[in-house]
């Protein structure tokens, strides 16, 4: 896993995993290894990763890596979760078909 | 294999957890809690996890102002070391038409009488409480300060990780297949990862409940039905209240986090099990929300999504205990609001499977009352 150059307070440095949410690696292993949870779909909805803006594009497969080392089974093997519409985020204004004046 | 058990829930959802938690906390020791797929994933975890005082009929208002209660206190009951972000800025409930101002002048009559802090308030005081509203054709609306908000997927880890500690078996990936009788009598679920003995077996499935009834003979009236919601990005604080209008049959709440969430009720929707996303919906949502909130109309949706409603005739949940099959429970039908009732619906359950005296009489919630045509018609449901 490679660096952000980040710190923490104490200047330890930190992994961001989730850029839209800001989390952490270090977060995420607290899940996997103190709590247990090494479900995808319950670690994006109890931490949120992979729910902003960006769907987990970057995150996702950090993550999965993170549970397939935990479990020690193959990446393939981790459930990937269900791809929720839409691709892109749209503006309210233009679903309802008006302006899309900012 | 085959194991014994002393209680046995079906379903990983607010309902079920809540239940298999109050099980073990009054003493049981062998509880099994068996979710087809993982916690939360069902309704809960799809809800939009509002919880309003603001009920048409005495059970349901009842039912929310002490769950409500509860969940003020929940993180130093299971000893949560997460916070559920409780969310208490009040539910606008919008009236459009004359017939609609009569019926919340005779809902906030029963609520005053039950203690309920609601209120009529003007147009002018709804702007002062969402000062982004669109005032036109509104003749008013009821506030309730004390209704809100909180996360569904950690209210349902704090009971899971609290009903763990006292001892309770959380099986995930695991479907129950078949309800074993003896006689008449329950005596255990087939699933499909082996048997499990038990003389009471509580059914907390949301709609999947009337397929896990016909496993036993018992024809529930409980009907699926999708409803579908969405999430923005999120933004700074707009909003404090949920707002809701019956008349467009909307919801619209920012939730601690900033997103803004938003779901409606399709009366032409179809009664079955499909939970996939429409387009139609967006549009629509998107069309009602910007007229009711126009400032929304600059927010982005980041995601969709729907989940299943489990609709009785009364539009009142099934609580209670199955006659025809001693031992076997049901906790379900909740139409809309089983998430905001889950404390004390699942502190009931227990009672009741306990062969205690329940805190609240609840023959009234039994499922002989569609014969005996007892019914509690909720009117403000979206
Ligand atoms: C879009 C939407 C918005 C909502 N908004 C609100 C709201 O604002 N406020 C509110 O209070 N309520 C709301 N609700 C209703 C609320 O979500 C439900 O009433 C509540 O979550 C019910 O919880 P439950 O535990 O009974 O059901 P669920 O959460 O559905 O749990 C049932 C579980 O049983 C499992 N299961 C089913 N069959 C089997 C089987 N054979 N073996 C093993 N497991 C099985 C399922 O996988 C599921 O996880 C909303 C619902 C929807 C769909």
């Amino acid at each position: 896993m490679s660096g952000c150059g980040c710190k923490t307070k104490d200047n330890k440095d930190v992994n961001i995993i989730c850029r839209c949410e800001d989390i952490t690696l270090e977060e995420i292993r607290a899940y996997i290894y103190d709590k247990g949870i090494t479900d995808l779909e319950q670690l994006r909805r109890l931490l949120r990763v992979g729910m902003g803006p960006c769907q987990g594009r970057t995150c996702t497969p950090l993550i999965v890596r993170e549970i397939a080392a935990a479990t020690k089974e193959p990446v393939s093997d981790v459930p990937l979760t269900t791809f929720r519409p839409p691709t892109t985020p749209v503006k309210l204004g233009v679903l309802a078909g008006g302006d899309d004046n900012d | 294999m085959i194991k014994t058990a002393d209680a046995v829930v079906i379903g990983g959802g607010i309902i079920g957890c809540s239940t298999a938690y109050n099980l073990a906390k009054m003493g049981l020791k062998k509880v099994v809690l068996i979710e087809e797929k993982y916690i939360a994933s069902g309704a809960t975890g799809r809800c939009g996890a509002g919880m309003r005082m603001q009920w048409g009929t005495e059970p349901n208002a009842v039912l929310a102002r002490d769950s409500v209660a509860m969940y003020e206190t929940l993180e130093e009951e299971l000893e949560y070391d997460d916070s559920i972000e409780l969310k208490q800025e009040g539910y606008l409930l919008l009236a459009y038409n004359e017939k609609m101002v009569e019926q919340f002048h005779k809902n906030l009559g029963l609520q005053h009488k039950l203690g309920i802090p609601s209120r009529w308030v003007t147009p002018e005081e709804i702007k002062e409480l969402v000062p982004h509203i669109n005032l036109q054709g509104l003749h008013g609306a009821t506030f309730c300060p004390k209704d809100g908000h909180c996360n569904p997927f950690k209210a349902t880890d704090a009971y899971a990780q609290a009903a763990k500690r006292l001892g309770v078996e959380i099986l995930t990936y695991t479907r129950v297949t078949k309800l074993l009788k003896e006689g008449d009598k329950i005596s255990g679920v087939e699933t499909t990862k082996g048997t499990i003995l038990s003389p009471l077996v509580i059914s907390c499935a949301g709609a999947y409940t009337r397929e896990l009834g016909r496993m036993v003979g018992v024809e529930l009236p409980i009907y699926p039905e999708r409803h579908q919601i969405l999430v923005t990005e999120p933004v700074e604080k707009l909003q404090g209240p949920m707002v809701m209008s019956f008349y467009h049959g909307i919801y619209c709440q920012q939730v601690p986090h900033g997103g803004f969430i938003m779901g409606l009720g399709d009366p032409n929707e179809v009664k079955d099990y499909n939970i996939k996303s429409s387009w139609q919906f967006m549009h629509e949502m998107a069309a009602k929300i910007t007229f009711i909130l126009p400032i929304l109309k600059n927010l982005r949706v980041v995601r969709q999504w729907s989940g299943l409603y489990d609709l009785t005739p009364d539009k009142t949940q099934i609580l209670g205990a199955i006659p025809e099959v001693p031992g076997f429970f049901v906790a379900a039908g909740f139409s809309g609001r089983g998430f905001m009732i889950a404390p004390v619906v699942g502190k009931l359950m227990a009672e009741v499977m306990l062969g205690q005296e329940p805190e609240y009489p609840i023959d009234m919630y039994g499922v002989k009352r569609f014969e005996s045509g007892q019914l509690y018609v909720e009117p403000s449901v979206v």
